[in-house]
């Protein structure tokens, strides 16, 4: 059973300026396997995974792929070779059809013009191998997140992929979907296909992977097979130290009730009703799409509301506006970071200050010593690793850009946080810190809504648990009732 | 990446400076009358209406937007603060009142980006030029001249050694560094520009915003275009054509992003002498009118082709991090 391995890579180093991004890195992969391949962020796996597919040349260090050796692919070779890669943004045009975007590039022909029939045909076969439904001429951009996921998965495998790299296929898909997902996984690997799976949610690697390498701080650490791994050991070796993810014992909230939701509704959202108490963590629980980020920001004026009423302590409010919203000392820390928490071209002092830039001014005038002083003090306090403040944003890792967003929202002195999906795509370390966080800011009286698709993180911070479905609150928890189970009943059972 | 970062940024930076030292010394062997403190006055005084329109260009290109009808503007604020000094109205008070109805076309503009959301490109592509069909309505086509030669002062004048006009681009200058890197609206430029969405969701109101750096631009382009008038001395309708060409370019130059978010009007100020020595050096050469615009169309694209090609290799290394 001492299977040549169809890919090694055996002492690859990747070096940019002033960083080593890969160190000596040697891995193997089996014909058929599906292998995850887990660190932190800034571990090395994104370089990594740029090396396997051509888009970035090793510094050092082989390659050798079925029998030959390569020094470093071009993008086009590590195509033709077979070597393909699912990223988390889909590489899709969302306004042609399902084939024609797994054609794209290579249409069959009859004559000069293309045989649209033929493609459309292929299409429905792949899907059908597969064991899915798709009409080849739907739009991409109709279909749902976990369809597209299909799309691609359908594309990598027409033209032939014998390695397929998987970049956290799983973030974006409802439990269900993940099945789903899972099923075709299953079927490439019977099919032969090497399947590299990368993703953060640790639960999923038991279930559907052979083994496992872990990186950290662009070395490798080992290989093992999962089943002679525990979550323990696999967070030990990703952080280097044993850490579980503990979570901070939680407050009791008071009873003083500082924001009151009645019926609110509104393309999205039907009848939410809901209370949030003085230094509580109320989580939001729910499936994709349930309508949680929609909450979130209805609730904070980004979104409009049509009916409902909103009540901060005993004044009814109404918020046009974020800033109506920011007036009334709530805050929101966006799902996306990247796309609507930070502006990266900004420096880190910038973007702290940039929501209470008016009372650090003057007529107008910023005043510099001041922003300086606050700035220095949260970055201190939230130990944001940085060389500086006046580092761009875009420049930091995951966990320390979610920092800053924090950073900013403390400097505003918010009595109320919405936390959309806090701790998405930080690694364990970052995750903890933010967990001590949430916990002392309800120390000091302010309020949490958390929403959160990662059930432990939610069971273990929340003093309650709201559960959304199709836009509707399906069901309140107190701390006594948490369970996965109970949440994912109510979360999924249709009425 | 800090490395490479601080590479690329040396490089950008001193680039720019790098090409107008490279052109000025090219022009002063190409011809004995460039490098003579004459020209170079001259050539201060003739960039001085493309310096100030490019400070307000430079806060609508850092807010991610662009606006085509600055030249127009120029053209129909000399036209209409000539008729109104010939319909005997006070030179201060035809100034002031020309200022203002520039500052309210380029409010229109920010009304069409904001309410009706027409993309900053088409919008001003449409007022540009209707704009320009007023100018040449109000005069019937013709010039106007004939007024007070009292304001002659502001194009032509001197403070000591110094051209009025160039005094005023320097102010400009001045005012707008203040601006955009000491006050709480200077920095929602550069937010707003940066990731409106993420403005927006810190309480920073990024329609007025839009609003403020539009009306900015329409009003430093009034101001442009009173200071051209007074040079010239008669009120043209096609004065100001093709202007934004040269403001864009210049600001282009100065490293200000066409996506937004970045940029440094420090740096604007060198776009701006290069373009104004390149016309300047290939009049003296005597080149081709024509041949000038080829080349002037050639800088506009390398200037964006540089944008493009810092901003992509900072993606790959933001990438590799």
């Amino acid at each position: 059973m001492d299977e040549k391995p169809l890919l090694e890579i055996s002492g690859i180093s990747k070096v940019f300026p002033g960083v080593q991004a890969l160190d000596n890195v040697s891995m193997s992969f089996r014909k058929g396997e599906v292998h995850a391949l887990l660190g932190e962020n800034g571990a090395g796996k994104s370089t990594f995974i740029k090396i396997l597919t051509g888009a970035q040349p090793p510094s050092s260090g082989t390659i050798r792929f079925d029998g030959r050796e390569y020094a470093s692919f071009t993008p086009m070779q590590a195509k033709q070779l077979g070597l393909s890669a699912i990223y988390q943004e889909f590489n899709l045009f969302p306004h042609l059809d399902i084939s024609e975007n797994i054609f794209y590039g290579r249409e069959l022909k009859k004559g000069i013009f293309r045989d649209k029939k033929k493609m459309d045909q292929l299409t429905a076969q792949y899907c059908k191998d597969m064991g899915i439904e798709l009409d080849p001429r739907t739009l991409v951009k109709d279909l749902g997140v976990a369809q597209q996921q299909i799309v691609e998965i359908v594309k990598s495998v027409s033209t032939q992929a014998r390695v397929l790299i998987m970049d956290e296929p799983s973030a974006p898909l409802t439990n269900r979907e993940v099945e789903a997902m899972f099923r075709i996984v299953r079927r490439l690997k019977a099919n032969g296909v090497t399947i590299i799976y990368i993703s953060h949610r640790l639960e999923e690697l038991f279930e559907i992977c052979d083994r496992v390498s872990v990186m950290r701080d662009g070395k490798y650490i080992l290989t093992e097979e999962m089943s002679n791994m525990t979550r323990e050991k696999l967070i030990a070796a990703m952080v280097g130290r044993e850490l579980g993810e503990s979570y901070p014992q939680t407050q009791k909230s008071s009873s003083e009730v500082v924001l009151e939701v009645s019926n609110l509704s509104n393309d999205r959202l039907h009848n939410i009703s809901f209370q949030l108490k003085k230094g509580e963590i109320l989580g939001i629980s729910g499936l994709v799409g349930a309508g949680r980020t929609e909450l979130a920001r209805a609730l904070f004026g980004a979104d409009p509301v049509i009916s409902g009423q909103i009540k901060r302590g005993n004044l009814t409010v109404k918020f046009k506006n974020p800033r109506d919203a920011i007036a009334n000392r709530i805050g929101l820390l966006p799902e996306d970071r990247k796309q609507s928490g930070l502006i990266l071209d900004l420096s880190i002092r910038e973007n702290i200050t940039f929501g209470i830039l008016r009372t650090l001014s003057g007529a107008s005038f910023i005043k510099s010593n001041r922003e300086r002083t606050l700035c220095d003090k949260l970055i201190r306090d939230l130990q944001i690793k940085t060389p500086g403040m006046e580092q761009k944003a875009g420049n930091l890792s995951g966990g320390n850009q979610q920092k800053v967003v924090i950073a900013k929202w403390l400097a505003s002195d918010c009595d109320i946080l919405i936390f959309d999906e806090p701790t998405r795509g930080i690694d364990v370390g970052a995750k903890q810190e933010i967990y001590v966080l949430l916990k002392t800011l309800t120390e000091q009286g302010k309020s949490i809504i958390m929403i959160s698709s990662e059930m432990p993180e939610l069971i273990g911070m929340s003093n309650r648990i709201l559960v959304m479905r199709e836009g509707k609150i399906a069901g309140e928890l107190a701390r006594s009732e948490f369970s996965q189970e109970k949440i994912l009943e109510l979360a999924s059972s249709s009425v | 990446m800090t490395n490479a970062g601080q590479l690329k940024n040396v490089a950008s930076k001193y680039g720019i400076l790098i090409v107008l030292i490279v052109l000025i010394i090219f022009f002063s062997i190409a011809s004995p009358a460039f490098l003579t403190s004459d020209n170079l006055f001259n050539i201060l005084r003739q960039v001085a209406i493309v310096g100030i329109v490019a400070v307000g260009m430079t806060m609508v290109l850092l807010t991610g937007g662009i606006d085509l009808s600055v030249g127009a503007i120029i053209g129909v604020a000399g036209v209409m603060a000539a008729q109104l000094m010939l319909s005997g109205v006070h030179p201060v008070w035809a100034s002031l009142i020309t200022l203002a109805a520039c500052a309210l076309l380029g409010a229109i503009n920010g009304f069409f980006i904001n309410t009706v959301k027409i993309p900053a490109l088409i919008t001003t592509l449409g007022t540009m030029t209707a704009i320009r069909g007023v100018a040449y309505l109000l005069t019937g086509g013709l010039p106007v001249f004939g007024f007070s030669s009292s304001f002659k002062m502001m194009g032509q004048g001197y403070l000591w050694i110094i051209p009025i006009p160039v005094l005023i681009m320097i102010a400009v200058f001045i005012v707008g560094y203040i601006f955009l890197n000491k006050t709480v609206y200077g920095r929602y430029i550069y937010g707003v520009g940066g990731n409106e969405e993420a403005s927006r969701l810190s309480g920073v109101s990024v329609q007025k915003v839009k609003a403020l750096v539009y009306t900015a631009c329409g009003f430093l382009s009034g101001l442009a275009g009173l200071v051209l008038l007074s040079r010239v001395n008669s009120g043209q309708p096609k004065a100001g054509t093709s202007y934004e060409m040269d403001i864009i370019t210049a600001v282009v130059l100065g490293g200000v992003s066409i996506f937004g978010g970045e940029g440094k009007i420090n740096f604007v100020i060198i776009g701006v002498l290069i373009m104004g020595v390149l016309s300047n050096g290939m009049i003296l050469l005597n080149i081709n009118e024509y041949v000038q615009w080829v080349v002037k169309g050639l800088v506009l694209l390398f200037a964006v082709g540089f944008d493009r090609f810092i901003t992509r290799r900072k993606t790959i290394s933001a990438a590799a991090a």
